[in-house]
C-alpha cells in the first residue's frame, strides 16, 4: 500500500509540475517579449503588468468553438493534440531534480534513452495533425515538421551519447552523479549542439518553419480552434520545459552548484531550467527565421559534424584519463 | 535467461504473462489492421501502434534498452520517414482506390510461412526456458552491452560496416543521378554535383540515349 501511495504521490507531483510550469513559461514569454520589443498589449490585462493576460488567452481558447473541417479526417484530426501533448508528460517523470531518492519521478535505467524516444513521439502529433487537416498549408506544415525531425534528431542523439560516454551510464541520475565541473568545458560543444537540435525538434523560432505564419498560415496547426489548439500551444510550452530541464540535467550539472548546496540541489535544477527558458524566448525575438534550406544545411554540414567531433573528444579525453 | 527453480505451468499465470498475452492480442489486432486497412495514412499510423506494442513487450520481459530503442528508431524516425514519404508523394483522405494489390494472397502464404518458420525454432529454442521476471533485469543496458560487446562483437562490427555501406551506396546513387541529369553525359560525371548550374535543353535527349 505504501509503495503505491508514493507511486501516485510521484505522479500527481509530476502531473503539476506538467500543468503549472508550461504557463508560467508562457507568462514569462508574453511579458519578455513585450519588454524587449516594446509592446504594450501584453502589459495591458489586469493592470499591474498585465497579470491576467494569461488568464484572458485561457477564456478565450475555452470559449471557442471546437471546429473540424468538413474534408478532415475526423478521428486522426481529434487525436493529434492528444499524441503531441503526452510524450512531454512522460518524459517529465524521469527527468531529476535533485540528488535524493524522492527527487525523480521514476528512475529508469535507460533515462537517456527514454527521453529522446518518447520526444521524438510527440512530432507524430504535428504530422497527424498536418495530414488530416485536408488542407495544403497544413500539410506542407507537416512535411517540413517530418524533415526537420530527420535532420536534427541525429545530432541530439550524438550529442547525448557523448555524455552518455563521459558518464559510462545512460540513466539521468547517474550521469548527475558522475558529473564534475570540468565537464562543463568538456562538453560545451555537445550542450550548444543539443540545445540547438532541440530547439529545432520543437519548431521553436528561429527554426519555426513548420509553422511560418508569413508562408503556411500556421502549417499543421492552421485547421485548429478552442482547446485543441490551446493544446498544441501546451505542448510547445511543455516542450521548452523538457528541453531546458534536459539540457541542464545532461550538460549543466542539474542540482550541483558551484557552493556545494545540500538540500538545495532542486533550486539549482529549476534556476537552471529557469535561465534556458529565459534563453529559448529571448531568441526566439532575437533571430529572424532560418530558410527551409539553411535549416537542413545548418543540421547536416554544422551540427552533425561538431557532435560527432564532440563524442571523438569525449572518447580520447575518456580513454587518458581512465 | 535462467531455469527457475520452481515447475511453471500454463493454468496459473502472473501479472505479467497476462499483460504479456493481452499486450501481444493488441499488437497483433493492429498488425492486421496495418496491412488490411485501404487508408494509407491510417495503415502508417497503425504500424506506431504495433511497434509501440512491441515496445511494450519488450518492457515486460524487462528488456529495457531495447523497449526505448524500439521506440526511438521505428516509432520516432521509420514511421516519421513513411509519413513523409507518404505525405510528400500521395496521401488521400479516405480510401486510396490503388492501395490493394493482386499478389495479396501470395503475401499471406509468405507472411505465415515465415511467422510458423519464427515461432517453430524459437519455440524449438527455448522450449523450457523461463525467464525470472522477478530478479535483477536481463535486459538492463549494463547487461545488454557488456553481452553485445564481450559476446557479440564481431556480428556488431560487421552489422555496423553494413549499415555504413548501405549509406556510402545511397550518397553514392543519390549523387549520380544529380550528376547525369547536372552534366548529361554519366561517363564525364563532375564530382561538383553541388552548384553546377542547370542542364541545357539540347542534352536531354542525348541523356535519354545514354540510360
Amino acid at each position: 500500500m505504501n509503495g503505491a501511495l508514493d507511486v501516485a504521490l510521484r505522479l500527481v507531483a509530476v502531473f503539476v509540475v506538467f500543468l503549472t510550469f508550461p504557463l508560467i513559461v508562457g507568462q514569462t514569454e508574453h511579458k519578455v517579449m513585450a519588454h524587449m520589443q516594446g509592446r504594450l498589449g501584453p502589459m495591458y490585462a489586469g493592470g499591474f503588468h498585465g497579470w491576467a493576460q494569461l488568464i484572458a488567452d485561457g477564456v478565450k481558447f475555452a470559449q471557442k468553438e471546437d471546429v473540424v473541417p468538413a474534408g478532415a479526417d475526423r478521428r486522426v484530426f481529434q487525436l493529434a493534440p492528444a499524441v503531441a501533448l503526452l510524450p512531454y508528460l512522460l518524459v517529465l517523470v524521469a527527468i531529476p531534480i535533485g540528488p535524493s531518492e524522492g527527487a525523480v519521478g521514476q528512475v529508469l535505467d535507460a533515462g537517456v534513452f527514454f527521453v529522446l524516444a518518447v520526444m521524438g513521439v510527440g512530432v507524430l502529433g504535428s504530422l497527424m495533425a498536418g495530414w488530416a487537416s485536408a488542407n495544403k498549408f497544413s500539410l506542407l506544415g507537416g512535411l517540413r515538421t517530418a524533415a526537420q525531425l530527420l535532420a536534427y534528431e541525429l545530432p541530439m542523439l550524438l550529442a547525448a551519447a557523448s555524455v552518455a560516454m563521459a558518464a559510462g551510464t545512460v540513466s539521468l541520475p547517474g550521469i548527475l552523479h558522475a558529473f564534475h565541473w570540468w565537464w562543463l568545458p568538456w562538453q560545451i560543444v555537445g550542450a550548444v549542439v543539443f540545445f540547438v537540435a532541440g530547439l529545432a525538434e520543437l519548431q521553436r523560432p528561429p527554426f519555426d518553419m513548420p509553422v511560418a505564419d508569413s508562408e503556411i498560415i500556421f502549417g499543421a496547426y492552421t485547421e485548429y480552434t478552442g482547446l485543441r489548439f490551446a493544446l498544441f500551444l501546451l505542448a510547445e510550452y511543455a516542450g521548452i520545459i523538457v528541453l531546458c530541464g534536459l539540457t541542464t540535467v545532461l550538460f549543466l550539472g542539474g542540482w550541483h552548484g558551484p557552493w556545494g548546496a545540500d538540500g538545495l540541489g532542486w533550486l539549482w535544477t529549476l534556476l537552471k531550467t529557469a535561465l534556458l527558458a529565459f534563453v529559448v524566448i529571448w531568441l526566439r525575438v532575437t533571430y529572424p527565421r532560418l530558410r527551409e534550406d539553411q535549416l537542413q544545411k545548418l543540421s547536416w554540414t554544422l551540427l552533425v559534424p561538431l557532435s560527432l567531433a564532440q563524442i571523438a573528444l569525449t572518447g580520447i579525453v575518456k580513454v587518458v584519463i581512465s | 535467461m535462467s531455469l527457475a527453480a520452481a515447475p511453471h505451468g500454463f493454468l496459473s499465470p502472473t501479472g505479467v504473462e497476462i499483460a504479456f498475452l493481452l499486450v501481444g492480442l493488441v499488437t497483433f489486432g493492429a498488425a492486421l489492421v496495418t496491412v488490411t486497412t485501404r487508408q494509407l495514412v491510417h495503415a502508417a499510423l497503425w504500424l506506431v501502434v504495433t511497434l509501440g506494442g512491441l515496445a511494450v513487450e519488450y518492457l515486460l520481459l524487462t528488456a529495457e534498452f531495447i523497449a526505448w530503442v524500439q521506440v526511438l528508431i521505428y516509432v520516432g524516425s521509420v514511421v516519421v520517414l513513411l509519413l513523409f514519404g507518404l505525405m510528400l508523394t500521395r496521401a488521400p483522405i479516405g480510401r486510396s482506390p490503388d492501395a490493394d494489390s493482386g499478389n495479396r494472397w501470395a503475401a499471406l502464404a509468405v507472411a505465415l510461412a515465415a511467422a510458423v518458420a519464427l515461432v517453430w525454432v524459437v519455440v524449438d529454442a527455448f522450449r523450457t526456458t523461463w525467464m525470472d521476471l522477478s530478479g535483477p533485469a536481463a535486459g538492463s543496458t549494463r547487461v545488454t552491452g557488456e553481452s553485445l560487446f564481450q559476446n557479440w562483437v564481431l556480428p556488431f562490427e560487421a552489422l555496423s560496416v553494413l549499415l555504413l555501406a548501405a549509406l556510402v551506396g545511397a550518397i553514392v546513387l543519390s549523387r549520380k543521378a544529380k550528376a547525369e541529369e547536372a552534366s548529361g553525359a554519366p561517363d564525364t560525371a563532375p564530382g561538383t554535383a553541388s552548384g553546377t548550374p542547370a542542364t541545357p535543353v539540347a542534352a536531354t535527349g542525348e541523356k535519354e540515349g545514354a540510360r
